[in-house]
């Protein structure tokens, strides 16, 4: 396929021997005009990857903060028609950070899946993560999107064995999400050392970048993992941030785009250091 | 369906896949492929080992107590005026279902793929209640998971799971039912991958989970087949059940999918009626849908959102349906219709005042549905139903509902 906005941000990257700081945040939360300025205010902020979560009513593989964010969302009437009407707006301004949509599969089957990668290209869309989506049922979606070309990014998990990791990778473009433990989003992070012997595990079997989440929650963390990975994905943490500045109540109070873009300044300092601090060491 | 109308059987499915038609797969998030796969593997080797089947069998007939009756519902026959009417009386059997024959087979299972800690969904509470008690009576550690507002209205189950050693775990997410509880229990399993067995109820899920509850279940047809050939000499004209997941349905219809002269009814949820959103009916009011793990008729809006169902039921009360049943609603083997709550409130009252049994509300449902069909058949015609639990746990609600004190 051609490539794509996230083939052309990695190749730059590994020009300036530096990682990738992936934000995810969840679409329409808490409302789609604070969303919208929040996605806006991301690459400024030291976004390189935004992965724009499409909100989902079971999403069985994530805990309680992105579940929460996504009640919130749909609450506030948030579709995936408004999804990629958000995407759509972003690019009026930008048109060089890669979007990645994330969530789950139900939603794009009801929209249609040609109509849905046609709209998406559209909207420029770079890449897709489907959570219940494995290489099983890369009929349904995977290979209409690598065909409309569209990167479809898989998750590799610590359960993923080397004979599977072939079949994982097959059809998986862009870049591979490595899932840092088994268990739902948000969760502890796991020892940074494992981390590394993970992305070398994968990184033998391909020439894709890796980028490592699933419980990154600081600066910090951020750097030690950039340090091992060729980019850093932070979910939870900048959902939780977004909804620390709301009321009690969940009434958007605080500044919340502010807030994101602060954490996310944070993150990219941490993760700028990555290679820097690894090298003196 | 052109490929099913030809098909020489009903009773292929799944293929390879784990598909059904369109409607099965395996949907569910990479960390649980590989378990997925050990279990199909683990399963295979289990159903074609005499000695795993044998074990199946004996645990069924010293200690659930198959095989179940199958009883001439003589008073409930002379009432209605129509068909002669046969229960199978799964609500005899051990904790009060069809529930435990899953359970019986998964635990053995589990334990032959050397895990020590069993985690479940329930609604109602009876498919908790019964991997409760297997992981009792086979000393492992038991983890269930159960909406809030069934925490609530089931409230003798949750002490019996709890009499049984299992952690009860209330679901507050969602609108605290069945399905959220199914989702915080992949929740579970996706964080303890290791050492969890999910113990699910139903035939619905990931492959191969449809098939296997199916297999495990079939025991009800199986056995009623010969059952009705016995007493009656022929084969009912009718096989009624009722569907939430969909597996005493499914257990009793299987064997029974390719004797074609056998018409086969499923009696879903109808709530309080379909005209709004307040029923479980995914078949009769839904579309085809990806949740769970399977593609499936839903409950959901335009958007792809699931929707909150509605039952008196608790055990119905699913916006989905085994991916099974879909394929055969479409390739129009089976003919799924649904029962409003209040038209199953009356058939508990009538039946229990009749023939001295007291049924759940989920097979109340299929009762209700053959008090329409049987006085429109002719005496000699004979419709069999599967009771597939007492009503026991279900009187508090219906109290409840009648506005009397207990």
């Amino acid at each position: 396929m051609t490539t794509t906005r996230i083939d052309r941000l990695f190749a730059r990257l590994r020009d300036e021997n530096r990682p990738a700081l992936v934000t995810y945040f969840m679409g329409g939360d808490p409302d789609y005009e604070t969303s919208l300025s929040i996605m806006k205010a991301l690459p400024g902020a030291g976004a390189d990857i935004i992965e724009l979560g499409m909100p989902f009513s079971d999403p069985m593989a994530d805990g309680p903060s992105i579940q929460a964010a996504g009640l919130r969302s749909l609450k506030a009437g948030q579709t995936l028609a408004r999804t990629l009407q958000m995407a759509e707006s972003f690019r009026k301004e930008d048109n060089t950070t890669p979007i990645v949509m994330m969530g789950y599969y139900n939603p794009i089957y009801i929209y249609g899946v040609q109509r849905f990668l046609a709209d998406a290209k559209a909207a420029g869309i770079d890449g897709l993560i489907v959570v219940d989506l494995p290489p099983e049922m890369d009929a349904e979606l995977c290979i209409p999107a690598l065909e409309a070309g569209i990167n479809f990014i898989r998750l590799a998990t610590p359960t993923t064995d080397d004979a599977r990791l072939q079949k994982v990778l097959k059809n998986t473009s862009g870049f591979v999400y490595y899932v840092s433990m088994t268990g739902i989003t948000g969760s502890a992070l796991p020892d940074t050392s494992k981390v590394a012997e993970a992305v070398a595990r994968i990184k033998a079997h391909t020439d894709l970048p890796v980028c490592v989440g699933f419980g990154v929650k600081s600066a910090e963390q951020a750097r030690a993992i950039a340090a091992a990975a060729d980019g850093v994905v932070v979910g939870t943490a900048l959902v939780n941030t977004i909804a620390a500045t709301f009321g009690a109540d969940g009434e958007p109070g605080g500044d919340a785009v502010q807030a994101a873009k602060q954490f996310v300044q944070g993150l990219a300092q941490g993760v700028r250091q990555a290679r820097v601090s690894a090298a003196a060491e | 369906m052109s490929d099913t109308v030809s098909a020489n059987t009903f009773r292929s499915g799944p293929d390879e896949a784990g598909m059904f038609g369109i409607f099965g797969g395996r949907f569910v998030a990479e960390t649980l492929m590989p378990l997925i796969l050990n279990l199909e593997t683990h399963w295979n080797a289990a159903k074609a080992d005499p000695a795993f089947r044998e074990e199946v069998r004996q645990l069924g007939a010293h200690y659930v107590g198959r095989p179940s009756p199958l009883y001439f519902a003589e008073r409930l026959t002379e009432h209605l005026g129509g068909a002669k009417i046969y229960f199978k009386r799964e609500e005899l059997n051990h904790t009060g279902s069809h529930k435990i024959n899953n359970c019986v087979g998964q635990i053995l299972l589990a334990r032959r793929m050397g895990k020590e800690r069993i985690i479940a969904e329930t609604g109602a509470g009876q498919h908790g209640v019964a991997t409760a008690t297997v992981a009792a009576r086979f000393g492992m550690r038991c983890v269930i998971y159960m909406g809030a507002t069934d925490v609530e209205r089931q409230q003798p189950n949750v002490f019996r799971m709890r009499l049984l050693g299992a952690e009860v775990h209330p679901v507050s997410s969602g609108n605290g039912t069945l399905k959220d509880a199914m989702n915080e229990a992949l929740r579970d399993w996706v964080t303890n991958v290791e050492e969890t067995y999910y113990l699910i109820g139903t035939v619905a899920g990931p492959h191969p989970y449809p098939e296997l509850v199916r297999e495990l279940q079939s025991v009800i047809g199986q056995e009623a087949k010969e059952q009705i050939l016995k007493a009656e000499g022929r084969l009912p004209d009718m096989l009624v059940a009722a569907v939430g997941g969909g597996s005493n349905a499914m257990g009793l219809f299987h064997p029974f999918l390719d004797d074609r002269q056998v018409a086969i009814v499923g009696v879903e949820a109808g709530g309080k009626g379909l005209e709004g959103d307040e029923h479980c009916a995914s078949m009769s009011a839904g579309r085809a849908g990806v949740l769970h793990g399977n593609r499936t008729y839903l409950l959901q809006d335009a958007d792809g959102q699931i929707k909150e169902g509605h039952s008196i039921s608790a055990g119905l009360d699913y916006p989905g349906i085994g991916p099974e049943h879909a394929w055969l609603k479409d390739s129009g083997r089976v003919e799924y219709v649904a029962i409003r709550d209040d038209e199953a409130l009356e058939a508990f009252q009538l039946l229990t005042r009749l023939e001295g049994i007291i049924p759940a509300l989920e097979p109340s449902h299929a009762i209700a549905e053959v008090i329409k069909r049987a006085p429109k058949m002719s005496r000699d015609q004979i419709i069999l139903v599967n009771l597939s639990g007492r009503g026991d746990k279900d009187i508090y609600s219906v109290a409840g509902y009648l506005g009397m004190e207990i």
